[in-house]
């Protein structure tokens, strides 16, 4: 039983820390990110690259690869999608855009990463040891996921909550008009909450890499996954980000111990469909009036 | 009078002129063999296809080419290359082959990469008469097919070859005294996992094996944590995991993360691949799974120093279906070269007849089958050597129990 809750928790992290950075982007803003699992991939890729080249311990590379995917997400922003909103005259009408600008971007990232790695899997081994926790034995490298997943959620639902550009995203989230009435620079604000979910995804893509095996074309996995935690916990709350993630892994994990792991796949959905029954924005979601 | 005879003569001339150049232009046009295939090179089977196919596809063109090319009649003719991305969809494989066929005319198709694939376009490689040495397909209704379309050619078997095989080993392992008869199966809840499950569960159960677990899980599972830790509270003799690439990996990781040890360690697809022995090293020592090849053999060493050389970054081959898909590009260019000329009807007819000379020995197919696979292998120190069937030549003695965990 304590096993199952602890594959549950820390499984549940990794969804939660893969899904962080798009309750950001599509939160704030409010752009739906189709390429998301490609650069979760892409960081996945440079990770391997430093350990494998440079004998970079990944978790040092977490220090060059997050920067690098804040970089990056800010130059995409500004570049590719901020005509795209200056252009929208609604929030709909740019959600609509930035699905077609961001699958158009999945391949070209998809490309790039086939081009330079070819299409085989990657894996390679890094802190996989046992380490003991309240007599179970578990991974290091999942637990250290866990742990950051766990640090970095939080951390950011302070910093949310408890800072003025934290409140100034909130606000552009919960209403981008209004946010522009008390002086807050509403495309900044979105281009930096886009870029920050750009550092996260990247952090993410660096963690994953140090036990799953991936490969240039299993982006879409993340992407899904995310969407799932994300529409579940409601767009653009990282705390419903992290109470989603842990439930829809402690529910897998559960169900794969007591009664089959058939059917780890049949739960999450029953458990998102659920959730949306009751709750249509998400857990933590408010209804859009 | 005598000018409408030598318009006459002249008109004679040109038409055996025109005659002679209509003679000439096919051997004329004949200066490629034009071989074309699709390839997954993006989407879910892109992984498989640039392990399995493409560096074999690429290095056996440049071979061949660097030697000249095929051997036609008495000259030799280079291979020219026409290739499209599949995206590993059924619909997109079905739509480049048409293309090839009917738009690009190529003379000869390799197949793509995949069991779901290769089904998918038998039926148009038989309807357009080309060869189908299909080398990365496992199929039950290999037999079947074959007999269904004579243009096909199943070198990799059937799942209830690969299954029966392992029970045999088991068996013989237990008469000796060196397992239990516990087992544990997991399987993929996708067409290997489910195939092969479905032929190892009647056979386990045949042979009295007592299957203490059985399960599957779903396709794309990331954390196989459960599943090791309950295998291993029930202590089985032998574990069995009908597994796709990653969750092989994940499945391995996991058991020597919980130091779940158990005699016979046995994982699916990848477990040949290069990159298991480059992630696991030592610890890949003694683990079993889907394949291998006769390690010892001098053309399988010599294959894989040229594998190793040809491919970009030295890129190993997997020790399954590379050297069978390498060795079906060897038969198909003897077939040609026997022939002598683009007849593909010959050349069928001298795949399903002849003898090859290939890296994986004599091949002589029987109702388009070969008749001798690798369905067992084993991690023995850094390379994966096929032990069943044992009556194989060049089949290993396995390394029964399998040696403890490492720490990496």
């Amino acid at each position: 039983m304590t096993n199952a809750i602890f594959t549950g928790l820390m499984l549940g992290g990794m969804y939660a820390l893969i899904a962080m950075g798009l309750t950001l982007q599509y939160g704030v803003a409010r752009i739906m990110n189709l390429s998301y699992g490609e650069f979760l991939v892409a960081a996945a890729f440079a990770s391997y690259w430093l350990f494998t080249g440079w004998a970079l311990n990944p978790l040092l590379g977490l220090a060059l690869v997050i920067p690098a995917g804040f970089g990056v997400s800010l130059l995409l922003y500004r570049v590719l999608l901020t005509p795209l909103v200056r252009r929208a005259r609604t929030r709909g009408a740019l959600e609509v855009d930035s699905i077609l600008a961001t699958f158009g971007m999945m391949f070209i990232v998809q490309g790039i990463m086939l081009s330079m790695f070819g299409g085989a899997y990657f894996s390679y081994s890094f802190l996989a040891i046992p380490v003991s926790l309240f007599g179970e034995i578990l991974a290091l490298n999942r637990l250290i996921a866990f742990g950051l997943a766990v640090a970095v959620g939080l951390a950011l639902y302070l910093a949310l909550t408890r800072t003025r550009l934290g409140t100034s995203i909130r606000a552009v989230a919960v209403d981008p008009m209004a946010a522009q009435l008390v002086a807050i620079d509403v495309l900044r604000t979105s281009a930096f909450a886009f870029a920050l979910g750009g550092a996260l995804v990247a952090a993410a893509g660096v963690l994953i890499s140090m036990f799953l095996t991936f490969s240039a074309s299993s982006g879409v996995i993340f992407t899904m996954k995310a969407l799932i935690v994300v529409v579940m916990g409601g767009v653009g709350n990282l705390l419903g980000c992290l109470v989603a993630g842990l439930a829809l892994g402690l529910s897998e994990s559960l169900v794969a111990t007591f009664v089959d792991p058939g059917l780890t796949l049949a739960v999450n959905f029953a458990l998102f469909l659920g959730v949306l029954l009751v709750k249509p924005a998400g857990l933590f979601g408010r209804a859009q009036r | 009078m005598g000018s409408s005879v030598t318009r006459f003569a002249a008109g004679l001339l040109a038409v055996t002129g025109a005659a002679l150049l209509a003679a000439d232009g096919p051997a004329l046009a004949q200066s490629s063999v034009k071989i074309g295939y699709a390839l997954s090179r993006t989407g879910p089977n892109a992984g498989g296809a640039a392990v399995t196919t493409l560096p074999n596809y690429e290095m056996w063109v440049k071979e061949v080419n660097a030697a000249g090319g095929l051997k036609l009649g008495d000259k030799r003719v280079p291979i020219e290359v026409v290739q499209y991305d599949d995206r590993s969809s059924a619909e997109e494989a079905a739509r480049s082959l048409e293309r090839l066929i009917t738009q690009d005319k190529v003379d000869f198709i390799l197949p793509p990469w995949g069991t779901g694939l290769n089904l998918a376009v038998g039926p148009i490689l038989n309807k357009a008469g080309y060869p189908h040495l299909a080398s990365t397909a496992v199929t039950d209704r290999a037999p079947e097919l074959a007999k269904r379309w004579p243009n096909s050619f199943w070198l990799l078997g059937t799942s209830a070859g690969a299954a029966n095989t392992l029970v045999d080993l088991l068996v013989k392992l237990r008469t000796e005294g060196k397992i239990g008869d516990t087992v544990a199966m997991v399987s993929v809840a996708d067409g290997f996992g489910i195939d092969l499950s479905g032929a190892a569960r009647p056979a386990l159960a045949k042979a009295n094996f007592k299957l203490a677990y059985d399960k599957t899980y779903p396709v794309g599972t990331q954390d196989l944590s459960p599943i090791v830790n309950e295998v291993k509270a029930l202590n089985p003799d032998v574990f069995i995991a009908f597994s796709y690439p990653p969750d092989t990996l994940g499945i391995t990781e996991q058991a020597r993360i919980a130091s779940f040890n158990p005699k016979i360690f046995y994982t699916g697809v990848g477990t040949a691949f290069p990159l298991f022995k480059q992630k696991f090293g030592a610890n890949a020592q003694g683990v079993m799974g889907i394949g291998g090849w006769s390690g010892d053999s001098a053309p399988i060493k010599d294959y894989l120093a040229r594998h190793k050389a040809a491919s970009a970054n030295g890129a190993e081959p997997d020790r399954w279906a590379s050297a069978v898909t390498y060795a079906s590009l060897q038969m198909l260019q003897q077939a040609i070269e026997r022939v002598g000329k683009i007849d593909r009807e010959a050349v069928i007819k001298d795949l399903q007849t002849g003898t090859f000379d290939t890296i994986i020995g004599k091949v002589k197919f029987e109702n388009n089958l070969p008749t001798k696979y690798w369905w067992v292998g084993q991690w023995q120190d850094g390379e994966f050597y096929g032990v069943g069937p044992a009556t194989n030549e060049g089949a290993r003695t396995p390394v029964v129990p399998k040696p403890a965990w490492k720490a990496p």
